[in-house]
């Protein structure tokens, strides 16, 4: 099986790959270091800022268990808007760049 | 073929089951030989990753003779029990005698043709992932320590947007079988493909080790069998499934794994929940108000000088800090943990079972799901054990807490009828079983795939051998990681293995995945990035473990134990005339005074740790990328920047995707 040839470093120059590689960059970067930033509060909130945590929101329930139970809902929501962006943009731009290769 | 193969993976099983069964209920399970000092909770300070996995179950011989209100044990139906694992056996067997018949190519064997789906993928992820560290360690931190278990569990799934964002779709397009096939792309193919697979080797055999004792001793503490009978079932299965079945019969022991665990999670969450009417709020209140939880905290802090008595003890215990308690070793492990889920081989080797990168993100989002979903039940059964059995009884069971979910079920189902506990109880060991079974599957395929595919075909055959030959040496290979797995059981049944989860993480994430995300995303690296990122990001992890509080210092040791008999001794001698120390202080103080006499050096001929975390991801990371990048910088090589334009466009687009699908 003859694998088919392609010029890579024309489609790397490519217009349309580029603003895909553009966007993905931004996207995927700028979102995995919220991520981090938002996942490390949490063990240097409970170390430092341990008054903040021991605050009573709904009864008994403190900031804390809150904070913590919101960073399971964070990660979700960002799974399923990564999905989102990745089906309507991420794909749409690379099908459009392989029917414009005419492959 | 195929027949010879169906015979004799019936016949293994008949022998396991038999075996399983001709063991006559022991006595007692033969008192544990791992010190105290292994199981995590027992010593103060941020635990190793591993805290909960190494599961040194050890039941304390002489329960307390304190009053106790509810008397907590732990006693397996074995009949029922034993019929459940033999229901198990013969799922899997079936599955992987079905698997056997269309494993006939290498990529049957290493990523089931490529025809797993995204959501069964991800269900395999999960499986994959959620070892019985998470299922019974983590709920038994909850029970014992309240918001720190729950906070523990966060980062086990925080690691899969790494995954899901950096480096699932990107190998999907860009790799095959291995993680040599990633790394291998634009530099010298031997010399990556051979450190790959050492260090792929490294730490599935850190985790593998791990597992396998993990097993051994859950088994013999649930149903009786002995350490070594349950370490050579287990592992007997374990061959069985890889060697036959390969990736198709692997991921499906997966599946069936992550459908149990989650069936065992809602069921008992649901009889966890029943007892409050479905509130949220009165479930907490209950925790807050229970004088058992209450007592546990108010003895936890004043080891720390604090007095918290009535319900700010209990308002305590859903408040940080009363088991993780050094921050720094906390973000070193969540540093290990957010990037070296995304540098395990056996997971990376997920995507590739897949047919595209939309199928592999799926994938990952749904283990997302499963996962995520897991640890927020989990919280439920920790409280729930805390409420229903109070901490103080299921430290009798196990001081790590590790039985608490067990205890938790057979409690519950025995309020309905005495029976259902038994069924319920019968059925979470089998769980933990089908846990067990599921993730060590994993990892010999993963060792099997670097050794067989990395080094046999494309090191020493140049990558001439047919498919024949290829799968016989997949075969071959996972019989005898299979084999060594086994024997590294067997003999490490004594052996502290609390440190070897996070050393597998450790060198995950300095490592592996350094050079996975430098391959894929910067044009300058290179042959020389690769093996130097590699090497010291390995040796560092390994190297800092070994100088690390996870080793025994004799020394530290006798001080501790020094401390004990002095206290014990005012202790006596404060005591009324006539009378003595409970049998436990009279325990506890001839343990210590032997303690006390211990001397020399840890395996590395130190007094004291000198590397203070339980953890190295801190310094080792950074170590691992530094290394990947001056390696690089210092031998360009203009091929490798030449060929970064393929390799971005194709993690980018899929064009070009070496089909899973070739034959």
């Amino acid at each position: 099986m003859a694998e088919k040839q392609y010029d890579w470093k024309a489609i790397a120059k490519n217009p349309k790959f580029e603003e895909l590689h553009q966007k993905k960059t931004a996207f995927l970067f700028g979102w995995w270091i919220f991520s981090c930033v938002y996942y490390f509060l949490l063990p240097i909130g409970a170390a430092y800022a341990p008054g903040l945590f021991k605050i009573k929101i709904i009864g008994v329930i403190n900031f804390g268990y809150i904070f913590a139970l919101s960073q399971f809902f964070v990660s979700w929501g960002l799974a399923l808007y990564y999905a989102h962006v990745a089906n309507k943009d991420f794909d749409r731009l690379t099908r459009e760049l392989v029917e414009e290769l005419h492959l | 073929m195929t027949l010879k193969n169906i015979i004799i993976a019936a016949t293994l099983a008949l022998s396991v089951a038999a075996a399983a069964f001709a063991e006559e209920p022991k006595k007692a399970p033969a008192a544990p030989g791992t010190p105290a000092a292994t199981s995590a909770p027992s010593t103060p300070g941020a635990p190793a990753v591993t805290a909960p996995s190494a599961l040194s179950v050890a039941p304390t011989a002489a329960p307390a003779p304190a009053p106790e209100k509810k008397k907590v044990e732990l006693k397996a139906n074995k009949v029922i029990t034993l019929s459940m694992f033999a229901v198990i056996i013969g799922i899997t067997l079936a599955v992987v005698v079905w698997a056997a018949r269309q494993t006939k190519s290498a990529a049957d064997f290493y990523a089931a043709g490529g025809g797993i789906t995204g959501t069964q993928n991800g269900w395999a992820i999960a499986g994959d992932y959620m070892s019985a560290a998470s299922f019974l360690g983590i709920s038994g931190l909850i029970s014992l320590y309240g918001y720190d278990g729950f906070m523990y569990s966060v980062g086990w799934l925080v690691a899969y947007i790494t995954v899901l964002l950096i480096v699932a779709e990107p190998c999907r397009n860009a790799g095959k079988y291995t993680l040599g096939d990633i790394l291998s792309f634009r530099t010298n193919p031997k010399p990556v493909r051979a450190f790959a697979a050492i260090s792929t080797v490294a730490v599935s055999t850190f985790y593998l080790t791990a597992q396998m004792v993990g097993a051994g001793k859950l088994m013999a503490l649930l149903v009786g069998v002995p350490y070594k009978t349950a370490i050579v079932g287990v592992g007997i299965l374990m061959v069985g499934y890889v060697v036959f079945g390969g990736m198709t019969a692997t991921t499906w022991v997966q599946i069936i794994k992550a459908g149990l665990l989650m069936s065992g999670a809602f069921l008992l969450s649901f009889l966890v929940l029943i007892k409050v009417g479905f509130n949220p709020i009165a479930f907490f209140d209950s925790i807050v108000n229970s004088p058992d939880i209450q007592d546990h905290v108010s003895k936890m802090v004043l080891k720390d000088g604090v007095i918290l008595n009535g319900i700010d003890a209990g308002q305590r215990f859903l408040e940080p800090g009363l088991f993780l308690k050094n921050p720094l070793d906390q973000i070193s492990l969540g540093m290990a943990l957010v990037l070296g889920t995304a540098g395990m081989p056996h997971i990376l080797m997920r995507f590739f079972t897949v047919p595209t990168a939309q199928a592999a993100r799926k994938s990952v989002i749904i283990a997302m799901f499963i996962i995520g979903g897991f640890y927020v039940l989990t919280t439920l059964l920790g409280f729930g054990a805390a409420v229903n059995l109070t901490p103080q009884g299921i430290i009798t069971v196990d001081p790590g807490g590790n039985m608490a979910t067990l205890i938790l079920a057979q409690t519950l189902g025995a309020e309905i009828t005495p029976i259902l506990g038994d069924i319920f109880l019968a059925f979470l060991c089998s769980v933990a079983f089908a846990t067990i079974l599921a993730v060590v599957s994993g990892l010999v395929l993963a060792a099997s795939a670097a050794i067989a595919h990395d080094i046999y075909v494309n090191v020493i055959k140049d990558g001439h051998a047919d498919q024949h030959e290829q799968v016989m040496a997949a075969r071959v290979t996972s019989l005898v990681v299979g084999v060594v797995g086994i024997m590294i059981g067997l003999m490490a049944e004594k052996a502290n293995v609390a440190h070897l989860v996070a050393l597998a993480f450790a060198v995950a994430s300095s490592g592996n995945l350094p050079v996975v995300v430098l391959s894929l995303f910067w044009r300058k690296f290179n042959t020389a990035g690769v093996i130097s990122g590699l090497v010291v990001g390995t040796i560092a992890s390994i190297g800092l473990v070994m100088v690390s509080p996870n080793m025994t210092y004799p020394k530290v040791v006798a001080a501790g134990a020094k401390k004990v008999v002095v206290a014990l001794e005012k202790k006596q001698a404060t005591l009324p005339a006539g009378q003595t120390l409970s049998e436990k202080d009279t325990t506890a103080l001839a343990k210590a005074k032997v303690d006390e006499l211990k001397t020399g050096t840890s395996i590395m001929g130190l007094e004291k740790p000198l590397f203070t975390l339980k953890n190295p991801g801190i310094v080792s990371i950074p170590l691992g990328f530094m290394a990947a990048i001056i390696g690089c910088l210092m031998f360009p090589n203009r091929r490798s920047e030449e060929m970064f334009d393929e390799v971005y466009v194709r993690q980018n687009t899929g064009l070009g995707m070496a089909k899973a699908i070739d034959h």
